[in-house]
Parts: structure tokens; C-alpha cells; sequence
């Protein structure tokens, strides 16, 4: 199932509807690192307020996103993560440090105009 | 209790003219004759118990009268119990005694202890009533024994279930309220935490932070433990996964109030101390949450 990429602005935003399987996840991947290099984009937003599980595949994956968008000087903000999501997470050591991550889109958003707005 | 000779039984059966039960002899009738025994002597057998109650120094905190009425529904009860061959009354009469007494402090093996007083004083009085015919004594034993032992039971599982349902109850209360989740600006949660965490407590703990951080939209939390004497390796851990949690849902973590033995249990776990935010108290750590969130405290 493909995972649908608007484009705000300067920002990309993927939306995660449901569960992904893993070929969904590496697609996901080489459309979003598509996109980044098509549009210059500045940042990428991963919505995945839709996901209940959150597997170490689905955790590293989103990683090497944020780690190939970084290369591209781009940022990513993981945001949506469910309480419930983020217990299970911690629980089975499944982080995702150096990614950031807020609360839901609008969140996502603020965090990343004041992070352009300081570096401007 | 008196020793069953079972040769007594066998020499019984050999003998042809004696095999056949008479009606009188019949488990029914004699369970019948036993309780008309115990109802006809009631008064005085009652006395009898509550003397040996309070000569085996039980029940002593109730008072001389409440333990005569107890008795005497306990009595009546048990007696009921025999003659009707149910046990169902008796359980519900069990857990409304117990629900009464718990809370004067009444011990397990205070009810026990006063169910088979009971039992004894009852046996005893039948001893004496058939001392003459043995091999009745016999057969009315056979029936009042498992009767009376299944009493035994039924009051001691009843008493100890109520005690059991208290406890979960007092500790799922001692839980709601030790737990609060405050909010006292927008966007900043305060969780003070007091007293013992096991692990229990710190799951629950985290799962009201992180339902409490997305309905306020919290940006920033102060876990302020210096209410917490220790904290074990287990749920330091338990902490430190918080911390990340509240992060995976953009918010950031200061932990206020952490006494030096707690300080001491996460170096040694290797907690990474760059990634938790620590504060040395309360006061401190809301004005570094004020400061996180574009706050500036201004004296009038």
C-alpha cells in the first residue's frame, strides 16, 4: 500500500495510513528520498498517528530515512507516535534517538519553523 | 477424637443379621437426630463455646457482648449448614461476617481458630450423648464429620477471600491516589511522585504521564522524586524508559529531587545522564520548564 507524500512548502509530508509491511516501508523510503532531491526539501514530516505497532524493522527504517534526508541537508520530525506505541517502544529498547519527534503535525510544524527561523 | 475401631465395622458386616441398616441408622435420619441435639442444647453449648473462646484468649478485640452475638448467629448457621446439607448460606453469612469484622482487626486464624472450638464443643456433647451405644457414635461421626469439616472450610475460605478482596481494593486505591498528573501552565505537567515504586506502580505511572502529556499537549514534564527514599535497578529503569517515551511524543523530561542514593543507583546502571534532564529540586526544575517554554518570570 502506498504511503501518500504531500508536499507543504519546503516540507514533506508522509501520512501512514495503517500497518505497513516491510516492502511498504522500503518503498516508502525510496519515494520519500525521491521527492526530497525533486522538491529541494528542507524537512520531512512522518505522520504515524495511524500505526499501533511500532516493530524494530518500522523503527530502524524510519532512522534511515531521517539519516539519508540528513545527507541531503534535510530534516525529519517523526510525529503521532500513541502512548500505548510509545511504552511498548521503550520497553523493548526500540529508540529513535537523533530523530526528532513531536507530538502530532501541528507540533511537527512549530518545531520546525523555529528551527529554520534560528538558523535564518 | 476417639480412635475408630474398624474392626468394630468388619465384625459388623460379617454378621448377616446385622448389615442391613435400620431406618434409624440411616445417614439421613441421623443427620437429622444430630442437629434436634444440637438445637435442643443450644443455650448450653453455646456457653460452652464462648467460654472456650475466651479461654483460648481469641476474638479479644471484640467485646464480651459482640462476641456472644456473633456466636449465636454462627451457631445457628453452622446448625443450618448440617441440617440443610448446603454450604452456599453459610459462604455468604461467612464473607458478611467477615466484611464486619476485618475491620476490628480480626485475625485468620482468630476464625479458624473459633470455627473448630466449635467443632470440638459439638463433637464433645455427642460423645457424651452416645457413650453408651458405640457403634452409633460411630455412624452419627460419620455423618457429622465431613459436615463439620466442610464448615470448617467454607468459613475459613470465605473469611480469608474477603480479607484478599480488601487488599486489592486498598491497593488499587493507594494507586489512583498516589499518581497524580498536574498541570500548571499550559503545556507543563508536574508529577510528584511519593513513596515506595514497585514495579507495578512505575508501568502505571508511566502509561498516566504519557495519556496526560498528548490530552494537555504537554511540551514539558517535572518528575519530581524527592519523595522516593530508594529506587531499585528495575525501576530506575523503569524511569529512564519514561524519559524516552515522553520524548517519542515531544516532550521533554526534567527529573527534580533525586536524593544522592538515587543518584548513586543510576550512575550504576549507566544511565547516559546527558540524556535525562536533572534538576536539583522542585522550584528549580519549574523555572528551567519555564525557561524551555519561552517563559520569562518577572517580580511586580
Amino acid at each position: 500500500m502506498e504511503v501518500p507524500i504531500l508536499k507543504q512548502g519546503e516540507f514533506l509530508i508522509a501520512t501512514i495510513q495503517a500497518a505497513l509491511s516491510d516492502a511498504d516501508l522500503e518503498q516508502l523510503r525510496m519515494a520519500l528520498i525521491q521527492r526530497v532531491v525533486r522538491f529541494r526539501s528542507r524537512a520531512v514530516i512522518v505522520d504515524v498517528t495511524a500505526m499501533d505497532v511500532m516493530d524494530s524493522f518500522a523503527s530502524r527504517t524510519l532512522k534511515e530515512i531521517a539519516q539519508m534526508i540528513r545527507l541531503r541537508g534535510a530534516e525529519t520530525v517523526i510525529v503521532g507516535i500513541q502512548p500505548e506505541v510509545a511504552f511498548a517502544m521503550v520497553q523493548l529498547g526500540i529508540t529513535l534517538e537523533s530523530v526528532a519527534t513531536a507530538l502530532d503535525l501541528e507540533e511537527g510544524l512549530v518545531y520546525l519553523s523555529q528551527k529554520f527561523k534560528n538558523l535564518a | 477424637m476417639i480412635k475408630r475401631n474398624s474392626s468394630t465395622r468388619a465384625s459388623g458386616l460379617r454378621n448377616p443379621q446385622a448389615v442391613k441398616l435400620t431406618l434409624s441408622e440411616a445417614p439421613s435420619e441421623l443427620l437429622r437426630e444430630l442437629v434436634a441435639h444440637l438445637r435442643q442444647n443450644r443455650t448450653q453449648l453455646r456457653e460452652e463455646w464462648v467460654g472456650r473462646i475466651s479461654e483460648t484468649r481469641l476474638l479479644t478485640a471484640m467485646t464480651k457482648d459482640e462476641i456472644f452475638a456473633e456466636a449465636t448467629s454462627v451457631y445457628d448457621s453452622y446448625v443450618e449448614a448440617l441440617e440443610t446439607e448446603t454450604f452456599e448460606a453459610l459462604q455468604a453469612y461467612a464473607r458478611n461476617l467477615s466484611e464486619r469484622i476485618i475491620p476490628r482487626g480480626v485475625e485468620t486464624h482468630e476464625v479458624v481458630g473459633i470455627v473448630l472450638l466449635l467443632r470440638d464443643v459439638l463433637a464433645r456433647s455427642l460423645f457424651a450423648k452416645y457413650q453408651t451405644d458405640f457403634r452409633k457414635l460411630n455412624r452419627i461421626l460419620d455423618a457429622y464429620e465431613p459436615a463439620a469439616n466442610r464448615i470448617a472450610n467454607t468459613v475459613a475460605v470465605g473469611f480469608v477471600q474477603e480479607r484478599e478482596r480488601v487488599i486489592r481494593q486498598q491497593q488499587e486505591a493507594i494507586r489512583e491516589l498516589s499518581t497524580p498528573v498536574l498541570q500548571v501552565r499550559e503545556r507543563l505537567l508536574i508529577l510528584p511522585i511519593i513513596g515506595v515504586i514497585d514495579p507495578q506502580r512505575a508501568r502505571q505511572l508511566t502509561e498516566q504521564l504519557l495519556r496526560g502529556i498528548r490530552t494537555n499537549r504537554a511540551k514539558v514534564v517535572v518528575i519530581d522524586i524527592t519523595g522516593v527514599a530508594a529506587m531499585d535497578v528495575t525501576v530506575a529503569n523503569h524511569l529512564v524508559q519514561t524519559v524516552e517515551a515522553s520524548r517519542l511524543l515531544g516532550a521533554t523530561v526534567i527529573v527534580t529531587g533525586l536524593s544522592p542514593e538515587i543518584a548513586q543507583t543510576l550512575v550504576t546502571i549507566g544511565v547516559d545522564l546527558g540524556k535525562m534532564n536533572t534538576v536539583g529540586d522542585l522550584q528549580g526544575g519549574i523555572e528551567q520548564a519555564e525557561r524551555l517554554l519561552g517563559y520569562k518570570v518577572v517580580p511586580s
